[in-house]
């Protein structure tokens, strides 16, 4: 707040600070040349400030303050007087002024506080006026703590000093300080504020969390509270007190609690407990094991998310592959590079509007699916269409375009990779609790994949397109005799699936680099899950996806990405012995075609 | 197919693993390999060719001087003889595409494994000249902390041992994978996308430092052979001979397999594959030994290969290599054998010339080779030159 107040007045209304100076009292010109005079001349602090007092226009406020900072015994009761008197006081002494600022309760005795914990607070040399001080690249940005008014610009911290600050002081300040946030409205600063205060709780801020839980409304942030304070509680000498904490914490998921727990009931070397109390070590015991077990499910989850978002992505990835090869039964292994062109749409597009992240990924889908669609019927009418019933030829020459497509992408856009901005919506994690927080961009992706397929299968169930596909698909002589243009069909088929595999480019952007390589990666594992989970089938392609995706990612913690990747293949090798059909076999008359 | 016993016996008596063998005389063998050499132009051609390199080569890189024009450079000596490195696997994989049906995309599985048996051996014999001096473990076991030589690298200091290994291990590897696909008759793009796959874990498996050969970097660093030092340019000619020898070998194995019974068979399952069944062929077995025969050659190919080239690393189980080497028979001509020695020197040739002058259009000219040889050139550069001959 305090900062953006000051970034924004002190640029272009300089003049309105000027003003508003002037209102206060003070002499701009002469505080700024003053220092300058008193180097020049070489006179030490004190003749300076001997000079300042005859210097100044105004001697009689300067003065007054001067005689109150000498007299600390008639202390004052505002808050100007009590912030005045700050510079000069010593460390007790600072600490008392600042208990009875916040006595006060003025509006601006946490910015002042916080300043000064920041060592953002100075006074000036010439008058003895206390500013905040915020570092900006042009200097400091001072206001003034009494009516947080901006109050202008310096070069750097000549003519003021540093209000300064030592441990225990800081201590204090840190609990002050908290204790705002404490009381702040938002629940959001209430929340950061007890995390931060736990992180690092000494006695103080333990007693300050208890006075808070007697009037916090917010059910999580008296959870957080709660938690935090049992596990302050485990090291009470009180027995009654830690199993009272013990019992508490078993509702927590908290990593810390967990592991404090655990080591209360890990016997030691000579086989003596750190805890001594039977009853609390009971109590511990069960809340380790219900921790273990929630975490554990959670962990279950999380590692299920990770799959299901993996296993989209090879659904994205694949499901334009079983489109082409699946309904159409042609080879295209240059569907990795669509892909690649999709990713590098989203990259263009970003590129042409680079103040619009949102916008320009949320238009490059529609692009890249046309972007994409287009080289694909291309390939089709130039290639694919002469080699129809000639799978491995087919499989040869779309190997070429591949290449060719690479090597293209190669030399417009350089082989380095490139990387595609997320807009905020998709970057950031959910938190659902201490165990399961889930990143933004996977959840989307699940949900994205999830949207195209739904789309691709009304295209192919419910449009006269997707009849005319299947009917080609099927029966092609018979498709023809109805009066289907079945040339017109492929290559429209041929696009569809080479668009969609465009979508999962600009999909893909948004979790790895771009580069002319991207779809290399893809291309084996596209057709893996294809075949895997049945030709000529979407169901099974997703169904087949998202489970390899959540074998792949069960396997990983067991025995490392790379060998889990290895195992998934194998099985795939051998699954395809066993069922050549893969998991859903296409049935009935439709079969015979392939 | 095997629930009926009695077939399966009628199967195995007319038309058992080794037919040929079988039934043939020795005398017989011969005069089938004669015979078919006597009809094959091509092939008469290629061996004669291989007889001038083997005579040409090591006179112009040994007698003739440095100064003259004609003087073969040490590199060129090496040049060619991964050109024919390069054929030998071009006619393993043309054996199984050509003339079995099978196309393979993971050939380069077994060129690899059987480089990998061979620099194991070339990795024993550096001993204490590594940087590490260890008499025993390699240097990248050294630098990974191993106390002692994992199972598999026992004996492979014995060269009997690694030359075994060179063609028993991808021969294995092709007769398990074999042996699960044609039995449960995957077939056609199924089973090339699963060699892919095949290749792909490999490398996969490779490139992981625990499993024991050298990771990411491979093998490499080799001293000598056999006792001889590799880097001596005399070194370089006898390989390249020795090359050229098991090209010839290979390829007078290979023709006298398609000319055999066995291969006549083969090739009729390659052209109706469920007619050859229903006569009653046990398809199976003779896709499984064309397959592990190609296998075993492909890994002569990378035993050859390694130690001309000096390294081995896991790059090479590429996918995309396997797919080169595909693309060479297909431009060369499949089912000749001798149409892949064409093309595999021919694409290298071009390939070295191309990466050497223009990088960037490498990529561009391979792709487009892939494209216009499939569409336009179905028989390959030989077999537009029959069709000339023929017209003439």
């Amino acid at each position: 707040m305090l900062k953006i107040r000051a970034g924004r007045h002190c640029g272009p209304e300089f003049a309105e600070c000027l003003s508003l100076k002037r209102r206060i009292g003070s002499k701009p010109v002469m505080s700024i040349l003053k220092p300058l005079l008193a180097a020049l001349i070489g006179v030490t602090l004190t003749l300076a400030s001997a000079a300042q007092a005859e210097d100044s226009p105004a001697p009689a406020a300067a003065t007054a303050d001067n005689n109150a900072a000498e007299t600390p015994a008639e202390a004052p009761k505002d808050f100007a007087g009590l912030l005045a008197k700050l510079p000069d006081a010593d460390y007790s002494e600072k600490r008392d002024l600042l208990e009875a600022m916040i006595a006060l309760h003025h509006p601006n005795t946490r910015a002042v506080l916080t300043a000064l914990l920041e060592e953002h607070l100075y006074s000036r040399d010439a008058d003895s006026k206390i500013f905040i001080a915020d570092e900006q690249a042009d200097g400091l940005h001072l206001s003034d703590p009494l009516t947080m008014a901006p109050a202008g610009t310096v070069a750097s911290d000549d003519g003021l000093t540093k209000i300064g600050t030592n441990n225990s002081l800081r201590k204090y300040l840190r609990g002050a300080v908290a204790r705002f946030k404490l009381d702040d409205p938002s629940r959001k600063v209430r929340l950061d504020a007890v995390h931060e205060m736990l992180r690092d709780a000494d006695d103080a801020t333990i007693a300050l969390l208890r006075e808070r839980l007697g009037v916090e409304k917010d059910s999580g942030v008296r959870k957080e509270i709660e938690a935090g304070l049992a596990l302050a509680d485990l090291d009470s000498p009180d027995a009654d007190t830690r199993l009272a904490a013990a019992q508490s914490l078993s509702g927590t998921l908290d990593g810390d609690a967990y592991n404090r727990l655990k080591t209360m009931i890990t016997p030691a070397a000579d086989g003596s407990y750190p805890e001594t109390d039977a009853r609390v070590r009971l109590a511990a015991t069960t809340a380790v094991d219900h921790i273990q077990h929630w975490r554990s499910f959670y962990g279950a989850i999380e590692t299920l998310f990770f799959g299901l978002s993996l296993g989209s992505v090879l659904v994205l990835a694949a499901i334009g592959l079983a489109i082409t090869f699946g309904v159409m039964g042609v080879i295209n292994m240059a569907h990795g590079e669509l892909i690649m062109i999709g990713a590098y749409t989203a990259y263009v597009m970003q590129q042409l509007m680079p103040n619009h992240l949102a916008a320009s990924i949320l238009l490059s889908i529609p692009a890249a699916f046309v972007v994409s669609a287009l080289v694909g019927i291309a390939i089709e009418r130039s290639v694919v269409r002469f080699l129809y019933g000639r799978p491995l030829e087919t499989l040869l020459a779309t190997f070429g375009v591949s290449l060719i497509l690479q090597q293209t992408v190669r030399s417009i856009f350089s082989p380095l990779n490139r990387s595609v901005a997320s807009p905020d919506f998709l970057s950031g994690t959910l938190v659902i609790n201490d165990a399961l927080s889930i990143t933004y961009n996977r959840l989307y992706i699940v949900l994205f994949t999830l949207i195209v397929f739904v789309i691709l299968q009304l295209i192919l169930k419910r449009t006269p397109l997707g009849l005319k596909v299947r009917a080609v698909s099927q029966n092609r002589a018979m498709a023809r005799a109805m009066g289907i243009r079945s040339e017109w069909v492929d290559a429209i088929t041929f696009g569809l699936g080479s668009g969609i595999a465009g979508v999962a480019g600009v999909a893909l952007s948004q979790l790895t680099n771009v580069g002319p390589n991207l779809g290399q990666g893809y291309i084996i594992d596209s057709f893996m899950v294809v075949v895997f989970g049945g030709v000529g089938n979407l169901w099974g392609t997703l169904i087949g996806g998202m489970s390899l995706g959540v074998a792949n990612k069960l396997l990983e913690p067991e025995v490392g990405a790379v060998t889990a990747k290895i195992i998934m293949l194998i099985f795939i090798i051998l699954f395809i012995q066993r069922r050549k059909q893969g998991l859903f076999p296409q049935k009935g008359r439709a079969a015979e075609g392939h | 197919m095997d629930k009926s016993a009695s077939g399966d016996k009628r199967v195995t008596e007319g038309g058992s693993i080794t037919p040929v063998e079988a039934v043939v005389t020795p005398f017989r063998k011969e005069s089938i390999l004669l015979d078919a050499m006597r009809r094959d132009r091509g092939g008469q051609s290629l061996l004669g060719l291989l007889l001038l390199a083997a005579i040409l080569v090591p006179l112009l890189n040994l007698v003739v001087p440095e100064s003259s024009i004609l003087h073969l450079s040490t590199y060129s000596v090496t040049l060619f003889g991964k050109y024919l490195c390069y054929a030998l696997l071009a006619i393993s994989v043309d054996l199984v595409w050509g003339y079995c049906g099978i196309l393979s995309l993971g050939h380069t599985a077994f060129f690899s494994l059987g480089g990998y048996a061979i620099g194991m051996y070339l990795m024993r014999q550096i001993g204490t000249r590594g940087v590490y001096g260890d008499p025993i473990l390699p240097d990248f076991m050294v630098f990974l902390n191993w106390k002692e030589l994992p199972w598999f690298w026992h004996g492979m200091n014995l060269f009997p041992v690694a030359a075994l290994m060179v063609v028993l291990v991808p021969g294995l590897l092709a007769l398990v994978f074999g042996w699960l696909a044609f039995r449960s008759r995957v077939t056609g793009v199924y089973l090339s996308i699963m060699t892919q796959a095949l290749t792909f874990a490999l490398m996969l498996a490779f490139f992981r430092n625990e499993m024991g050969f050298g990771g990411n970097n491979g093998l490499t660093d080799f001293k000598e052979l056999l006792g001889y030092d590799l880097q001596k340019p005399g070194m370089r000619v006898v390989l390249f001979l020795m090359t050229a020898l098991f090209l010839a070998l290979g390829y007078l194995g290979c023709r006298y397999i398609v000319a055999s019974r066995f291969g006549r068979v083969v090739q009729a399952i390659r052209d109706a594959e469920g007619r050859a069944r229903f006569i009653g062929y046990k398809v199976e077995s003779y896709k499984l030994w064309i397959w592990v025969f190609s296998a075993m050659l492909a890994g002569i190919a990378g035993a050859l290969y390694v130690p001309q080239i000096g390294i081995i690393n896991p790059g090479e189980f590429a996918p995309i290599n396997s797919i080169e080497v595909v693309i060479w028979v297909a431009v060369g001509g499949r089912g000749t054998l001798y149409g892949a020695v064409v093309g595999a020197v021919l694409v290298n040739y071009a390939k070295t010339y191309l990466t050497g002058a223009l990088p960037e259009v490498w990529l561009y000219a391979l792709g487009a080779l892939f494209v216009f040889a499939t569409l336009f050139l179905p028989q390959g550069v030989v077999g537009l030159m029959k069709r000339r001959g023929a017209k003439s």
